[in-house]
């Protein structure tokens, strides 16, 4: 049933008023010979009860509930505390819209404000947007503002470190424009200064490398950085959204633009989204960034309050010199974000991070000592590595699904076969929610299973 | 009630030092097998962050949330959004344990129940529109832009034909020439019939064989069905062009007429709009797009594919798919409050809530018109755009001074000033969820308010916590972000 609440004596009122007999006279607007003469063809109309009951069957069993998750590649399962869902879930929050009225919304637009100004803080960087979709096209939003910051569309050196998904979004975004991605190859797991200083020269509009990478393993960001500033290119950094806990943040390396997938900081999984994609760049490019900006402002009688800024870079504004066709931020989940990290605060994200090294330092320990099995990269990690098996990945992976893990993704997925027995590599990523017993069960398995 | 207190920031309520959340103590061993991080790499000092005890942190954001109009709470006409209500049952089914803690990795024999719901999905909308490839992928509106003018491209790659130019009228959405201009377009600006639909002869000057394709909207941003929208249809597929039907507005002609069936080729659909998928604030959305059966083979990875003889359902790639425009599947968590909404109505439900949408809307109209102007005429479909001008020429009164006037009674201000060939635009689009008694408390709040004092209406609003934010200064000196007080 459609949520209708008019009666049939007050839709014969508004019928009246309007000066017509029937529903029907107001689509004389649409020429009879392309109006649909019958019913759409669908399921027919469900209760409330009785979808409820089809979905507790269709999904009511799965997720993460269903195995233990050591599943990574970007995402992951870290815990979430009630609090957010709580405070999310209030029809205040997620029925509202984008805050164009200012006096309106000044519960969302502080919110943002807020969320800004934790990103700055978890990453060191100046300024923050209010949240783009998610992280691979915040790569790709960072690669078109650093060609409207120093104008080269020529080149983009990308790092073979880079997750395989914001490569591919790369690939889609830039193929039509003529801009050629450069691939850094990895040394060992890693870019090396030699690699990247060969591949960027004056055409090169910035590098792109994550950290830790793909692989989990950590760049020598700052010397890459400092490479691409010799060249004129630009430095973005996609980091993990959790690392700043334990590991420098990406101001500290030096870098202009840092992106990360924002879901570790308090969003569930929701098979891939929605996500958001934290944006963060130096102060001096505040101008060429794309997407939402809140800005504290005072209103008439010298209020301090909050309206979107610098809406003059925007679409709607500007059309198609825009700095991005996007025309809405990820609210609800820079909501999640910002409530996530006030719980959390400065010592709970600390706690998480290191929680999670040690736990992945623990499991890769135990699962290495399993013959045949090793780290493909002898390199430090923080909470994410690949594993080296006798046996494929694919078939590895299935057996471990069989006995009660997830695990991986492993590189066959994405046909990653700039790595060596490829094949038979795949990632392990742990979070605070692991326990010792269930890594001891994963070591246990993992050993039947090779 | 609300709490005078609640706009103080986070950061000011933070004290360092103050215990929050405590994660279980760790149960594993330390190891020395494994390298360890160098110094170099590892945080020497703890972030900045604010430590605010929890009590403090929920008091904080419901303080906040009365800050805010929404659905929920307010009449919300906003224009070209579909500001309708939200069924609270989709938000108790979206956090089914499949549809809430899939992994994006997680195997395939693992989520059935979910990529069957997204299958069915995918042929709902295929049914709705009229066209039967689907792409569930892009993340909000824009990004369906963006994909299907991408995947165009594909197929006139593939066709060896080099066609550089995406024509629009000037009532289309911002996002239309954004989203051209990133996937390599020239933009081409239409200024469009003086009655509000595309001039024909206009359109017919621009056409030639560098045509890509013409975007428009329909209903369109006046909120009039474009009659000849089956002409424009021929005229562009006569010179080998493509339709791109921009479905902000789908919520007026479900089941009364379909993009696929007036010559459209490819669409976007506004999960949040159309289909209650709630609007958070601003995102998140989904934006799958509808196209053509020759323009399938070029849709974005990965799409749910359906193998009858094992009962098995799994990801797929198009045969010449231009790739991913983002990680993962999709907007999952937003799709399945679509689906949960599609399966509540069937199609005779969705019929009448157009029906209901276009009837909310004209009802409306006729009860603005004898004392605000509509430029376009007594009818419309499921949103009018009405003017201020002539009340601005008498009285200097604006069209935002109205909008911010329409506060202090209680109403969200419709969208103003767009779409551009409106002077003084007032977009009312009232959605099918909202009874008549609201639509006359809103018509008499406009009416009093067009017959109020001027400088009552150019100081509004009086009753919210702020009053008009100064947006020249802010730009001029952007202040984004908290820096603690020096002291």
């Amino acid at each position: 049933m459609p949520y209708l609440f008019d009666t049939p004596k007050q839709r014969q009122h508004m019928l009246h008023a309007i000066g017509i007999q029937h529903v029907d006279d107001l689509f004389a607007q649409i020429p009879p010979e392309l109006q649909l003469k019958r019913e759409l063809n669908l399921p027919p109309a469900a209760s409330e009860l009785a979808l409820q009951q089809e979905m507790e069957q269709r999904l009511g069993q799965g997720g993460t509930s269903l195995k233990t998750c050591f599943l990574g590649g970007g995402v992951y399962d870290h815990f979430i505390p009630a609090v957010v869902d709580e405070i999310t879930s209030r029809g205040e929050f997620y029925t509202a819209y984008t805050p164009y009225q200012a006096e309106a919304s000044q519960g969302t637009l502080q919110a943002f404000y807020e969320y800004q100004t934790l990103i700055s803080q978890l990453t060191g960087m100046d300024v923050s947007n209010a949240s783009l979709y998610e992280g691979g096209t915040a790569v790709s939003e960072a690669v078109f503002m650093a060609m409207r910051i120093n104008g080269r569309h020529q080149k983009v050196a990308v790092a073979g470190t880079l997750h395989p998904e914001y490569r591919q979004v790369l690939e889609t975004y830039f193929a039509r424009l003529g801009t050629q991605l450069v691939e850094l190859p990895h040394t060992n797991g890693v870019i090396t200064s030699e690699t990247c200083r060969a591949a960027v020269d004056s055409e090169t509009t910035a590098i792109v490398i994550q950290h830790p990478n793909f692989f989990g393993c950590l760049e020598d960001v700052a010397a890459l950085t400092a490479i691409a500033h010799e060249a004129g290119a630009l430095s973005i950094l996609a980091f993990d959204a959790v690392s700043p806990g334990l590991l420098k943040k990406p101001a500290d390396y030096g870098v202009d633009i840092a992106v990360a997938e924002g879901q570790p900081l308090g969003t569930p999984l929701q098979y891939g989204g929605p996500f958001l994609g934290i944006f963060t760049c130096r102060n001096e490019y505040v101008r060429k960034m794309p997407g939402r900006l809140i800005g504290k402002t005072t209103d008439r009688k010298g209020r301090d309050c909050f309206a979107l800024n610098l809406q003059a870079r925007e679409q709607h504004i500007r059309r198609d010199k825009a700095t991005s066709n996007i025309c809405t931020n990820q609210g609800l989940l820079a909501l999640r974000t910002t409530v996530f990290l006030a719980t959390v605060g400065p010592r709970g994200l600390k706690q998480m991070a290191t929680l999670s090294h040690q736990k992945a330092r623990y499991a890769a320990d135990l699962l290495t000592k399993i013959p045949g099995v090793s780290l493909k990269f002898q390199q430090p990690f923080f909470r994410e590595f690949l594993l080296q098996t006798p046996r494929p990945a694919a078939e590895v992976l299935t057996a471990l699904a069989e006995k009660g893990m997830n695990v991986g993704p492993d590189l066959a997925r994405f046909q990653m076969t700039n790595i060596d027995n490829w094949q038979n590599c795949f990632l392990v990523a742990l979070t605070e929610k692991r326990t010792r017993g269930e890594i001891e069960a994963f070591a246990k398995a993992l050993k039947e299973v090779t | 009630m609300r709490n005078q207190t609640a706009t103080q920031l986070l950061f000011e309520m933070s004290k360092a030092g103050r215990g929050t959340i405590v994660f279980p103590e760790t149960d594993v061993p330390p190891v020395t097998s494994i390298p360890a991080i160098d110094a170099e790499h590892l945080a020497t000092e703890l972030l900045p962050l604010p430590e605010i005890a929890e009590p403090d942190v929920v008091r904080h954001f419901v303080n906040l949330s009365t800050l805010n109009m929404s659905v929920d709470s307010h009449f919300y006409p906003l224009g070209s959004c579909t500001m309708k209500y939200n069924p609270k049952r989709h938000e108790r089914l979206a956090r089914l344990p499949q549809a809430a803690t899939s992994h994006p990795y997680q195997p395939e024999d693992q989520i059935q129940g979910l990529l069957s719901i997204l299958f069915e999905m995918q042929g709902m909308l295929a049914e709705i529109s009229g066209l039967p490839g689907i792409s569930l992928h892009p993340a909000a509106g824009a990004q369906g832009e963006f994909t299907a003018l991408l995947t165009a491209a594909a197929y006139f790659k593939d066709r060896g034909e080099k066609r550089t130019r995406v024509l629009f009228p000037t009532s289309a959405h911002g996002t239309n020439p954004a989203s051209a201009a990133l996937a390599g377009f020239e933009c081409v600006q239409l200024a469009g019939g003086r009655n509000g639909f595309v001039d024909l002869d206009e359109l017919k000057s621009q056409l030639d064989d560098r045509t890509a394709v013409f975007m428009v909207t329909n209903p369109n941003t006046l909120g009039l069905f474009e009659r000849d929208i089956a002409k424009v249809a021929d005229m562009l597929h006569g010179v080998g062009g493509l339709v791109y039907i921009d479905g902000a507005n789908m919520n007026a002609i479900l089941g009364k007429t379909r993009p696929g069936d007036f010559g459209g080729d490819m669409m976007h659909y506004n999960v949040h709009k159309t289909f209650t998928g709630p609007h958070g604030a601003g995102g998140p959305g989904a934006g799958p797009i509808a196209v053509r059966d020759f323009l399938a083979p070029f849709l974005p990875a990965p799409v749910v594919k359906y193998d009858a003889a094992k009962n098995w359902y799994s990801l797929s790639t198009p045969a010449k798919s231009i790739g991913q425009v983002r990680t993962f599947f999709g907007n999952v968590g937003i799709l399945l409050r679509g689906y949960f909404y599609i399966r509540t109505l069937g199609g005779k439900g969705l019929r009448e809530a157009s029906e209901n949408a276009v009837l909310n809307a004209n009802y409306l109209l006729s009860q603005v018109k004898d004392f605000l102007e509509v430029p376009h005429g007594d009818r419309c479909m499921h949103e009018f755009v009405a003017s201020a001008r002539r009340i601005k020429e008498q009285t200097g009164v604006t069209t935002m001074d109205i909008a911010k006037r329409l506060l202090d009674y209680g109403f969200h201000a419709p969208t103003v000033y767009f779409p551009l060939v409106v002077e003084e635009a007032m977009m009312i689009e009232p959605t099918e969820t909202e009874s008549l008694e609201t639509l006359d408390s809103f018509a008499t709040a406009l009416r009093t308010i067009c017959s109020e004092p001027a400088d009552l209406v150019k100081g509004a609003p009086h009753t919210t916590a702020v009053c008009r934010p100064d947006e020249v200064n802010a730009a001029r000196k952007p202040v984004l972000c908290w820096s603690a007080p020096e002291c």
